[in-house]
């Protein structure tokens, strides 16, 4: 088949070509792994690409929703998973698994009602959740004129647009209504997909969008990049203080501001309606997960290694894609549990700071 | 000794030939049994994955409305229902329609217009559902919503007995959408299988028939349509097959709500969209178990539809002999 020479040739090839790989595979040739949450994926795949352009190491994550993320990770297909809903301090016991939080970003209810000028629509939490129920049908209902006093309201239908995949945008937001009423709680719950009483479903948060877009008298609800990219009209939210706040950066960061992160077992914390008279009422947090007992040390340590590179270097960029970047106190506080909790097969901690 | 010889090649060559023979019909018969094999193991997987959510809800999963993944409360049937109303809709829609372009191609068409027309049928069957789906969500439904809806609400939405069909809010995304985009989607298989077993009526058979004085029509309904009934119920279970378990374009239009209404117009669901959406985030065994339980169904009526298309073929065929 091969001459002499050729054989020759290959073999000298094979040869290069393991002594390249074993060289570099404790460097550069690494990757780390990961799956879950769509919601936090542009930051992620923003910080994977800087990160191995300094680094070397890659970071290969695909965004399958929250829940394929759970159990890619209680399947050990992954060496880390995401999520947006956060796991009880139980279930993380349960499957040895902890967890932090990484990034924060709001949910925002979004409006196409003509004659509502755009950001002057107000609401409060429980009426809200009367229109989600489907209880307010049509637009110029007494009790939204009466928190709008200055506008004009079309006498419309009202459309409700939600989810219509399990997702970890749509537990944050039920979760919200169930906090502010308890009609909601009793009636629908809190949960990735959830019975809807009223309205029509998208498919992702593009879908929520397109379909806000199209149906005049419509309100759906996205993540704010979503509803800033789109250029979408947005609601005031009377939030627990009785303030009514916009959705901003500003005051996603001021809902977080007020969570008490020290004493939440397992980083287990939700950031709907939260004291604080600027807080955004429908701010969240999306998660990492990781095992307590890492079996390949190395490969634990890549992992928390990157997560603390987004920490210090990843700020500007979450910015620039409209995420709110997890204050200084709660990247020490995740940073020093690392070091307590996360241990390898020896017994000794896979993070020992950098 | 020539002689011999070459008898002696020929035996081995026939011997060889033979074993070849085996090999050969040994391959097609593994390669049969292994598609058999594939569709047992799938039932078997769907009964072993379905069986938790049947054993909870019993038959009632068939007859249930409700779907709840808060308090894992789950049935069927307004995925059942969204399947076979948007299949239906779809057929009801594309049959006339397909019929009419396989006519025209065979029968009426001149012949330079003959293979543009075919060629366009095969390239709109190669395009994917998902672009389908982004053409009827971004392009279709808002015109449909703002010129057609209104105009057949206003019109049509009043009638007795058919009115509440067509009542309800000019969303342009619903069953009746996702059925017109279904059927859009089949037209071109079905109108293919037609055109080609029109194609294959023997001339003789048509020439004679004109010549005796009849109409087109009349030629296609007494000669063409007898003679490939086969072939077009077969084209009609192809595209009906599509139909039912089409997934990424009608997820895109049909406003995904699990609930039954009255008018086409409001926003449904099916089987196969039901899946594509919940699939992933579905947590808890009694959910997934019950997502499957849907995948089973959609197997189950798929299943009923060819077996239902076969006795209505083999009645056809076993008429045949007594008719003239």
């Amino acid at each position: 088949m091969f001459g002499k020479r050729t054989k020759g040739l290959i073999a000298a090839a094979a040869l290069a070509c393991l002594g390249v790989v074993s060289a570099t595979s404790a460097t550069a040739g690494e990757t780390i792994s990961g799956a879950g949450a769509t919601f936090p994926y542009p930051v992620y795949a923003k910080w994977a690409e800087k990160y191995a352009h300094e680094t070397g190491v890659k970071m290969n994550y695909q965004s399958i929703g929250s829940g394929g993320g759970i159990k890619q990770i209680k399947a050990k297909t992954v060496d880390f998973g995401a999520s947006d809903a956060p796991l009880t301090a139980e279930e993380l016991n349960k499957a040895g698994l902890m967890q932090f939080p990484m990034v924060m970003g709001g949910v925002v209810p979004v409006v196409n009602v003509p004659g509502i000028p755009h950001g002057k629509l107000r609401l409060s939490g429980d009426l809200l959740a009367d229109i989600f129920l489907g209880k307010i049908k049509h637009w110029d209902d007494s009790r939204i004129a009466a928190e709008n006093p200055g506008i004009k309201l079309p006498k419309k239908s009202i459309t409700v647009v939600h989810r219509a995949d399990g997702s970890g945008t749509t537990w944050i937001f039920t979760n919200y209504l169930s906090k502010v009423s308890s009609q909601w709680k009793e009636k629908v719950g809190n949960n990735k997909s959830v019975s809807w009483p009223a309205g029509v479903g998208g498919k992702g948060n593009e879908g929520v969008a397109s379909y806000v877009k199209r149906i005049k008298g419509s309100i759906g609800y996205v993540e704010y990049a979503y509803a800033l990219q789109n250029k979408m009209n947005h609601v005031n939210l009377r939030n627990q203080a009785g303030h009514y706040v916009a959705p901003t950066s500003e005051n996603f960061k001021a809902a977080a501001a007020n969570a008490d992160w020290s004493h939440a077992p397992g980083f287990y914390m939700v950031l709907t309606d939260q004291p604080g008279a600027k807080s955004w009422p429908i701010t969240g947090a999306t998660f990492i997960l990781v095992y307590k007992d890492q079996e390949k040390p190395a490969t634990g340590r890549a992992v928390l290694k990157f997560f603390d590179w987004a920490y210090h270097h990843g700020d500007s960029m979450a910015q620039k894609l409209d995420y709110v970047p997890m204050p200084a106190n709660v990247v020490s506080l995740v940073e020093h549990t690392w070091k307590k909790e996360i241990k390898g097969s020896n017994g000794e901690a896979v993070w020992q700071g950098k | 000794m020539e002689q011999e010889l070459s008898v002696d090649v020929s035996a081995a060559r026939m011997q060889r030939g033979a074993m070849l023979d085996r090999i050969f019909r040994g391959a097609t018969r593994l390669f049969a049994i292994f598609v058999l094999a594939v569709v047992i193991g799938i039932v078997i997987s769907l009964l072993v994955g379905a069986y938790p959510a049947l054993k909870k809800f019993g038959f009632g999963f068939l007859t249930s409305t409700e779907w709840n993944p808060v308090t894992n409360e789950f049935g069927a049937l307004v995925a059942i229902f969204g399947t076979l109303v948007t299949s239906a809709i779809a057929l009801i829609i594309a049959v006339p329609v397909s019929f009419g372009i396989a006519l025209f191609i065979t029968e009426l068409a001149p012949r330079w217009l003959k293979r543009p027309i075919g060629v366009a049928i095969e390239l709109l069957a190669a395009i994917p559902s998902i672009i389908y789906g982004m053409w009827g969500l971004f392009v279709f439904s808002p015109l449909f919503a703002d010129y057609i809806q209104p105009w057949v609400t206003d019109h049509i939405g009043s009638w007795p007995v058919i009115g509440p069909l067509f009542d309800g809010p000019p969303m342009g995304i619903g069953m009746f959408t996702a059925g017109l985009i279904l059927a859009i989607m089949v037209i071109p298989f079905i109108t293919a299988v037609m055109r080609d077993v029109f194609d294959v009526v023997p001339t003789v058979l048509k020439e004679s028939a004109y010549g005796l004085g009849a109409t087109t029509w009349e030629v296609v309904r007494y000669v063409v349509l007898p003679y490939t009934k086969v072939g077009v119920i077969g084209g009609i279970m192809l595209g009906l097959g599509r139909a039912l378990g089409e997934t990424m374009a009608v997820t895109f239009v049909i406003g995904n709500a699990h609930e039954i209404s009255a008018s086409l117009f409001n926003p449904g669901n099916t089987i196969s969209s039901t899946l594509a959406n919940e699939f992933t985030e579905a947590v808890g065994s009694i959910y997934t178990s019950s997502l499957i339980a849907l995948g089973l169904i959609l197997f189950l009526i798929t299943f009923v539809v060819l077996s239902l298309a076969k006795l209505l073929l083999m009645r056809l065929t076993a008429r045949e002999g007594k008719r003239s």
